[in-house]
């Protein structure tokens, strides 16, 4: 038997035009939390869902308790005691705590041959985890009624439960508070001392310090190496998840922002949980960033002046004018333009080409004859971007889900550019985007915003914000809880804002 | 999802294989009847296929806009009906004895044609689409409470007897060819024009480029300023009226017309947008590959009565086809790891 209770060993995997992992290895040691690190698009999640059967990997093998196994889906991956905690929750918000604790393996009884659900037993034992684990809900609370930071306790709960052997977290302190974060290592402990492995993804360099016993980092999909995390500096671990010197990872400055002209005043959400009293303005030519936790209900807020979402009071002003919008055209009329945070689900037209993705907001604009369309100016349209924006595909005609994630955005961003907008918002404008296609996006912005458009940045990575922004927003709770700029955007300042209201 | 792409070309030249295995399939089966049943080959035959096509074809063209936006429309069939019913009792001729309006001198053909199309799209099409789009009842159960709504009114409106004794003018123009050759039936000249258009409209208008990208991605689409409520009600207003325009070229074709007129059509018509390329997920689908589709369908029907199979028979396996179909165009969208 190995010291290790999973080995990875040259696990690789490729997507449409991006080779997502690449030889990449992973050791685990029982009682062990095992970091690991790099930037978004790095490959974490790809390898963590390679091992919990989400994906199937090309090559490479996974020992796992000293035999090669080949975990084929998740309910594979339980059965054999590996649980993960996914960066996007997936609750069934309709049913109790308990049932979604217990989905797909509610505890039966039997009549015979005749197996039913033990509820008494399934709450019973639900609620004494919830006690044991110190978390203060009723096992019989509908999950929909609890804080996304609640929901992620909730699933740590499950994955708890699951007696598994080994525990994959992937950045499960995104909406966490600093007392819910003390809670979850207080958790992780007790999993260790009992033997369990823990694989944690996390950007926060002083959570990964204080409770790794090894860090791996990663970066484009490559394994970059394994170190104890004991001696380990953030500027070391940076270095390597970047792979060059700080400095170039934003493009320098070249937008100067002038008279304000974008003004948000008194948005207040239909729904009762999101944003309340939210107004901000921004100036010509400013990049703007908004910052917050998970839940700070920023994309609700941004999608509400898009007109995607209802209110119940607010105005937007465009050079002093109201702008009337109550729905995504009525926006772009007015010039407001909007990149979504979910590319893939709002975002790109898989099936499509790229001519067609870049097109489809601005095909009212290219008819002759009134009715038809015209191809020819269209393609010098596309033509146009692809090259302005040095989009990599084979030919306008290949389908936009074959790009890498880089090359998607940039096609979205053409999309809006044909529009020509005056506010231009992008929510996760890099997400899921490789480190070298960041920097272009950032120089695409920097370009934009020093033609005179305005652009709206929401955005998780604070570094991000501070390296491209201007002036920093920051919400709480569905709250503007203050903007920064000049010495206070500083992650310190951010992070006390973001968490205004969290006890 | 990029991950479902993954081995794309290999699976997609099988799925190349099996698609066009249906074709080659077809048009061997096709020599195969022609050897058994030299009859087969025969102008008359050829001709019939072809009239049968030209009315399938256009409810085919008006359920596929409505499919390619992943909607779908059960009432087609009815609508057909009800049309066909309409368009019967406005051109019946002065001296039959069972005339609906004994008084009313039959009407131009294609004054009433033109406004039947109107009246469907304003009505009907109109309600559909105001229920799936405003209401956001799923297109499956809005559309099958309009059939059975359509099948009540063509019940009244007929009193639930066939309607006979046509104008000359209008069962002759049906049965006619243009310039006299036999293999292009009027109706096949109206159908080509129904195609050209819709062509037009898929392939060079802001429309259709609207309608796939809705298909390929309902909330991208409303992301970039597309009107997806108005879409979908012009799809469907579009159905309706293509509907109408089947109702007055079968009812012409049939020489008269009952309530029950095209009853289950739209299953067909779905299964040939199906067979020719218009995914029941929606985004894609061609005007010649639905015309494809519908060929195949009508060719198989016609093989089986050749071959003297029984009508009970010949259901099962037009059910089989359809099933088939839709299985195969499914599989090119389940999740691959």
């Amino acid at each position: 038997m190995s010291e290790y209770i999973l080995e990875m060993k040259d696990i690789c995997k490729s997507f449409p035009g991006v080779k997502a992992l690449d030889h990449v290895s992973l050791q685990l040691k029982p009682g062990h939390v095992h970091s690991l690190m790099g930037e978004n698009g790095a490959g974490k999640s790809t390898l963590m869902k390679c091992l919990f059967g989400i994906y199937k990997k090309d090559e490479g093998t996974v020992i796992y308790n000293g035999e090669e196994v080949n975990i084929t889906d998740p309910f594979d991956a339980l059965q054999r005691g590996i649980a993960m905690v996914h960066q996007e929750l997936m609750p069934i918000r309709d049913r109790s705590i308990a049932e979604n604790i217990y989905c797909g393996r509610y505890p039966t009884k039997g009549f015979g041959p005749i197996k039913v659900v033990d509820h008494k037993k399934m709450y019973e034992d639900t609620q004494a985890l919830l006690d044991d684990l110190g978390l203060e809900f009723k096992a019989t609370d509908k999950l929909g009624t609890l804080s996304t930071s609640q929901m992620q306790l909730v699933e740590i709960a499950k994955a708890v439960s699951a007696n598994a052997k080994i525990i994959i977290l992937d950045e499960p302190t995104s909406s966490l508070t600093q007392k819910e974060v003390d809670k979850l290592f207080e958790i992780i402990k007790r999993l260790t001392s009992n033997g369990c492995g823990v694989i944690y993804i996390s950007h926060k360099m002083d959570e990964i310090l204080k409770i790794s016993d090894d860090v791996t980092i990663m970066r484009d999909g490559q394994y970059i190496g394994t170190w104890p995390a004991e001696g380990l500096t953030t500027d070391f671990i940076i270095a390597k998840e970047v792979g060059r010197e700080l400095k170039d990872l934003y493009p320098p400055k070249i937008n100067t922002p002038g008279e304000t002209v974008f003004e948000v005043k008194d948005f207040d959400s239909v729904l009762d949980n999101s944003f309340k009293d939210c107004s901000f303005s921004v100036r010509k030519g400013e990049i703007y960033g908004v910052a917050g936790l998970v839940g700070a209900q920023r994309t609700e807020l941004m999608e509400a002046i898009y007109g995607l979402r209802g209110i119940t009071s607010g105005t937007v002003y465009y050079e002093g004018q109201t702008l009337k919008i109550k729905c995504p055209e009525d926006a772009i009329k007015n010039g407001i333009a909007l990149i979504t945070e979910d590319r893939r689900a709002r975002g790109i037209f898989g099936v499509l080409s790229i001519t067609d993705n870049v097109a489809v907001a601005s095909l009212d604009d290219y008819l002759k004859f009134r009715v038809m369309l015209d191809h020819k100016k269209i393609n010098e349209v596309v033509n146009r971007s692809i090259n302005e924006l040095s989009i990599k595909t084979p030919s306008p005609k290949e389908q936009i889900k074959n790009l890498s994630g880089g090359n998607q955005q940039k096609v979205i961003i053409s999309r809006w550019l044909a529009k020509e907008p005056d506010v231009l918002i992008m929510d996760e404008p890099t997400r899921g985007i490789d480190v070298g296609a960041k920097y272009e996006i950032y120089s695409i912005i920097g370009r934009l915003a020093s033609e005179g458009k305005t652009i709206i940045v929401v955005s998780s990575e604070m570094p991000e914000l501070i390296g491209i922004c201007d002036r920093i927003m920051v919400m709480c709770e569905g709250r503007i809880t203050g903007v920064v700029e000049g010495e206070d955007m500083n992650q310190e300042k951010i992070m006390e804002l973001s968490t205004r209201f969290k006890s | 999802m990029s991950e479902k792409t993954e081995n794309k070309k290999k699976f997609d030249l099988v799925q190349f294989l099996i698609s066009n295995a249906l074709i080659i399939l077809i048009i061997a089966s096709a020599i195969f009847v022609g050897i058994q049943n030299p009859r087969f080959f025969s102008m008359a035959n050829i001709k019939n296929l072809l009239a049968n096509t030209s009315v399938r074809m256009v409810i085919a063209l008006g359920i596929s806009g409505v499919l390619i936006m992943r909607n779908n429309d059960l009432s087609a069939g009815r609508q057909v009906g009800l049309a066909g019913c309409i368009c019967a009792t406005l051109l019946q001729r002065m001296d039959y004895a069972g005339k609906v309006y004994p008084n009313m001198e039959p009407m131009n053909m294609w004054v009433v044609c033109i406004l039947v199309m109107i009246g469907f799209a304003i009505t009907i099409g109109l309600i559909n689409g105001l229920v799936v789009s405003k209401l956001h009842v799923p297109a499956f159960i809005g559309s099958y409470g309009m059939q059975t709504i359509v099948y009540g009114i063509a019940l009244i409106y007929t009193g639930a007897q066939p309607i006979g004794g046509l104008i000359p003018e209008y069962t002759d123009w049906a049965a006619g060819s243009f310039l006299n050759i036999p293999l292009i039936p009027n109706l096949a000249i109206v159908t080509a024009v129904v195609m050209l258009i819709m062509w037009f409209l898929y392939n060079h208008t802001p429309y259709g480029k609207k309608m796939y990208a809705i298909g390929g991605n309902p909330d991208a689409a409303e992301v970039s300023g597309i009107n997806t409520t108005r879409m979908t009600i012009v799809s469907y207003m579009i159905a309706a009226a293509l509907f109408a325009l089947a109702g007055f070229m079968l009812g012409a074709k049939a020489g008269g017309t009952s309530s029950n007129l095209a009853n289950g059509y739209e299953l067909f018509a779905i299964a040939g947008c199906t067979i020719g390329g218009v995914s029941v997920n929606g985004g894609t689908g061609k005007v010649s590959g639905i015309l494809v589709g519908v060929l195949v369908f009508e060719i198989l029907k016609i093989e089986m009565t050749f071959l003297g199979i029984d009508t009970a028979w010949t259901y099962i396996v037009q059910g089989i086809v359809i099933v088939v179909a839709i299985a195969l165009d499914i599989r090119k969208y389940i999740a691959k790891k």
